[in-house]
């Protein structure tokens, strides 16, 4: 216990960090229009891939330079991460809904439940993710909304074997027949004793997949398949930043830091959580 | 005799025996209860006694019918609660309540000690005054009121079962399970509980139905043994009887097998060979 | 004689310095059983670790020192003292289904040790289990080496184990609660087993158990601890007819008897308790100040 206790001090300044990170983030995010030096959409050709603020050639009021169009970077990233953000939280939250309760249910109840739901999720998990999100949007035809529901149809499984088996875990503790005992239903024993269980690893899954969310955000901007190509999205920017990477390669190495450490604040944020959802676990 | 509160008669219970189960298909059942036939007499601590593969905890959970018998009847108060749907059963759930072995895995995590007192409080229609019912049930198992906001990490091994025991006497029932209480437990604390129950069974007049692999525990608590072996009953009376004249053999090598805390050097010989 | 154990004033503690061993001193004599008895807590399973070289990262040494036959295990580089607890020791665990790898045969399993710590070559490991195999009953020896454990009963899992430990002759075996898992008619045969082979070997045992009972029908010298400390040491028969520490007192009096169940299964008293916790901390008052 005391060796546990430790261990969770010490994973304090990982959650700190990420969290720090992802709030800055979100914050810039929603307040982009009173932030963002530039107008991300002005372009103006005389100001063509000005480096970054410490190089030579820099113009004040470009911190992190100009693309080859001569649009400000730094107030692209800004406008980038509403539409990551948007996505991360639209796609996951509907991903998790979805995936956590078929992974309940399946747990819990067992049976032909959970016959008839293991065997989607097998079928389901047989696609590769990625050609089946390109294939998704192909059908629905580009724009955020269609990107939210590629992710969250083909995420949701993630969330749905991993609670699953947590499920059937707790599902076989003597505090569920107690609650039998007690005199409780099989729904009502599922949300009062085993949901509650449940919940850190919700957590830490929904925080992982927003990460996740925001990958595949990018690589759909990337092979230009998520909204209109005038908004600016990370995986747009990087698209355009890898086309000048010898005359301008800011524009292709600040997005893909920004996208790192944004995937990564969240997987970590994710797992600092649970760890600190857990103390009244052994 | 007292009137029993339990009659049983040919209980047998089957399960899917899962290390026999065929790759693809379902398990075959294992008969676990092969058609017992016995009482429980109202108001008095029965004790059941086997090893393990006895299938004594599977009669216990039959009893509060946490299983359903393949054949054979259980009534209690004279009727037939065998096969009584889920639903059927809830009315019958607020007299027949049990404590776990291990006070650990039966007591959630994630609630305080309040929430689990008070869940078959409210499940049973007695939601209200539940503050002062929960308060009546901690003071009834020596438990002090500050423990009620507590979660079970921050509880000792002896404190958890009090707890327990708190959440099944709560509601008065008629019939409490006692399935192996204390063996998780240090021989300190295992006195405490032991004694506690004793008492709290007496003074509420319980039946129970106390599920134990020692036969020095059963002694001291119980009024009439039933000693099982593979799915049968060995031997069942009275306790003084089965302790100062056991009939069958088995019963006498369970004896034989306990060791006392105290000195005896031939204990440990090879048993003497039995003349040809 | 020099004791094949010896174990002086030994103290552990935790990362956050509380003491889990406090002063532990104990000998056991070659040939002799030495039950430490205890209950959950106490630490008695933690000096069993310690003697083995296997305790928890978490756990440091501050104090004491250990000798097996003479030998400081303190004075030896890591290689030196594996060595020596791998040639001279051998462990019967709690739970023979854990200590078992399901993944692989018995045979291999048990041999292991004696080809890799020994030196032996396989053959004569083979040779050596199925000996013991015989001594500890087991009537195919031949089937068991080919089996899984999960295809073993609870009993003859422990047999296999109790077999690999006496293996390699070593002169000390500790025994943590060997047969806690186990039904009394089981329990009774795998003591019986134990005891015969340690008089047969000339072992010397560390029976660690918290069963009062087992203490009494297993071992010749006692040690009883609470909370690290040994509060009572004594030959077992002077244990049992004049117990000296009220805590030994309490415990026998609250081990159950059939033969005697009304004087037996009494509580522990508070004034016993609070007696004991005066005890532990008038020893780490002083025990404190010379090592900061």
């Amino acid at each position: 216990m005391d060796e546990a206790r430790i261990l969770r001090r010490g994973l304090s300044p990982r959650l700190w960090l990420a969290g720090g990170w992802l709030l800055l983030a979100l914050l810039a995010a929603i307040f982009a229009p009173l932030i963002a030096p530039q107008d991300p959409l002005a372009q103006d050709l005389m100001l063509e891939r000005l480096p970054p603020f410490w190089l030579d050639g820099a113009e004040p009021g470009y911190w992190l330079g100009t693309d080859s169009l001569g649009r400000d970077l730094l107030s692209r990233l800004i406008f980038g991460g509403r539409i990551a953000f948007i996505v991360a939280f639209a796609a996951a939250a509907s991903a998790c809904l979805i995936g956590s309760a078929l992974g309940l249910i399946a747990g819990y109840f067992g049976g032909w439940a959970d016959r008839v739901i293991s065997r989607i999720v097998d079928v389901w998990m047989a696609f590769p993710p990625v050609l089946f999100a390109i294939l998704l949007v192909a059908v629905l035809g580009t724009g955020l909304s269609s990107v939210i529901i590629a992710i969250a149809v083909i995420d949701w499984t993630r969330f749905c074997r991993v609670i699953r088996a947590e499920a059937m875990s707790q599902a076989r503790m003597d505090y569920v027949e107690s609650a039998r005992i007690a005199g409780y239903g099989r729904i009502g024993i599922m949300l009062r004793e085993v949901l509650p269980n449940v919940l850190p690893s919700v957590v830490a899954l929904l925080s992982l997949e927003m990460g996740i969310a925001v990958i595949v955000e990018a690589i759909l901007s990337f092979v230009n398949l998520s909204i209109s190509t005038d908004d600016p999205t990370w995986g747009g920017i990087i698209a355009e930043g890898r086309l000048s990477i010898h005359q301008a390669w800011w524009v292709l190495v600040f997005p893909l830091i920004t996208l790192i450490f944004t995937v990564l604040s969240f997987s970590q944020f994710g797992e600092g959580l649970k760890a600190r959802f857990d103390p009244v676990l052994r | 005799m007292a009137e029993p509160l339990f009659s049983v008669r040919g209980l047998k219970v089957a399960l899917p025996d899962m290390t026999r189960k065929p790759l693809i298909g379902r398990a075959p059942l294992a008969e676990i209860l092969k058609g017992l036939d016995f009482d429980l007499p109202k108001g008095s601590v029965t004790g059941i006694v086997g090893e393990s593969g006895s299938g004594k905890s599977t009669l216990g959970r039959a009893l509060v019918r946490l299983i359903e018998p393949s054949a054979g009847s259980i009534s209690f108060e004279g009727r037939d609660i065998g096969h009584l749907s889920e639903a059927e059963l809830r009315p019958l759930r607020r007299d027949l309540q049990m404590i776990f072995q291990d006070p650990m895995s039966s007591l959630n995590p994630r609630h305080t000690i309040f929430s689990i007192i008070a869940a078959p409080l409210r499940q049973n229609g007695l939601g209200d005054r539940l503050k002062e019912r929960v308060a009546e049930a901690l003071q009834r198992v020596g438990l002090p009121q500050s423990f009620a906001g507590r979660y079970r990490h921050e509880l000792s091994g002896g404190q958890r079962q009090r707890v327990g025991i708190a959440r099944a006497l709560a509601l008065s029932p008629k019939f409490v399970l006692a399935d192996e209480i204390v063996s998780g437990l240090d021989v300190s604390t295992q006195a405490q509980i032991l004694t506690l129950l004793e008492k709290l069974a007496a003074e509420m007049g319980l039946t129970v139905a106390f599920i134990s692999h020692d036969l020095s525990v059963i002694r001291r608590l119980c009024r009439q043994v039933i000693v099982m072996r593979e799915g049968g009953i060995v031997e069942a009376s009275a306790t003084d009887a089965l302790f100062d004249n056991p009939k069958e053999t088995y019963t006498r090598d369970l004896l034989a097998a306990i060791p006392l805390p105290e000195i005896d050097a031939d204990w440990l010989q090879p048993p003497a060979k039995a003349p040809a | 004689m020099e004791p094949c154990l010896e174990i002086r004033s030994l103290s552990a503690v935790l990362p956050n310095g509380q003491r889990v061993l406090r002063s532990v001193s104990l000998t056991v004599q070659p040939g002799e059983v030495r039950a430490l008895v205890g209950e959950s807590g106490a630490g008695k399973t933690m000096i069993g670790k310690a003697v083995l070289g296997v305790l928890p990262k978490s756990v440091r040494i501050v104090e004491g020192e250990m000798l097996i036959e003479g030998e400081s295990l303190g004075r030896l580089d890591a290689k030196a003292r594996r060595t020596l607890i791998g040639a001279r020791t051998a462990l019967i665990p709690q739970d023979p289904l854990t200590a078992l790898n399901p993944s692989r045969r018995i045979g291999p399993q048990t041999t292991d040790r004696l080809v890799r710590i020994l030196g032996w070559s396989g053959e004569k490991a083979d040779e050596r289990i199925r000996q013991l195999l015989q001594e500890v009953q087991i009537r195919e020896p031949e089937r068991v080496l080919k089996c899984y454990p999960h295809e073993l009963s609870g009993g003859m899992r422990q047999r296999v184990l109790i077999a690999a430990a006496f293996a390699a002759e070593p002169r000390l075996i500790v025994a943590d609660e060997p047969t806690t898992a186990l039904d009394v008619t089981v329990q009774k045969q795998i003591l019986r087993l134990i005891a015969q082979l340690q008089r047969n070997h000339g072992t010397a045992l560390l029976f660690v158990t918290h069963d009062l009972g087992v203490v009494a029908k297993i071992s010749q010298k006692v040690s009883v601890l609470y909370a690290g400390k040994v509060v009572e040491e004594a030959a077992t028969p002077d244990l049992f007819a004049s117990p000296q520490h009220p805590y030994t007192r309490a415990l026998i009096a609250a081990t159950p008897r059939y033969t005697d169940p009304y004087a037996s299964l009494m509580p522990v008293n508070e004034t016993v308790l609070a007696g004991l916790a005066d005890e532990v901390a008038g020893a780490d008052r002083a025990w404190r100040p010379s090592h900061g």
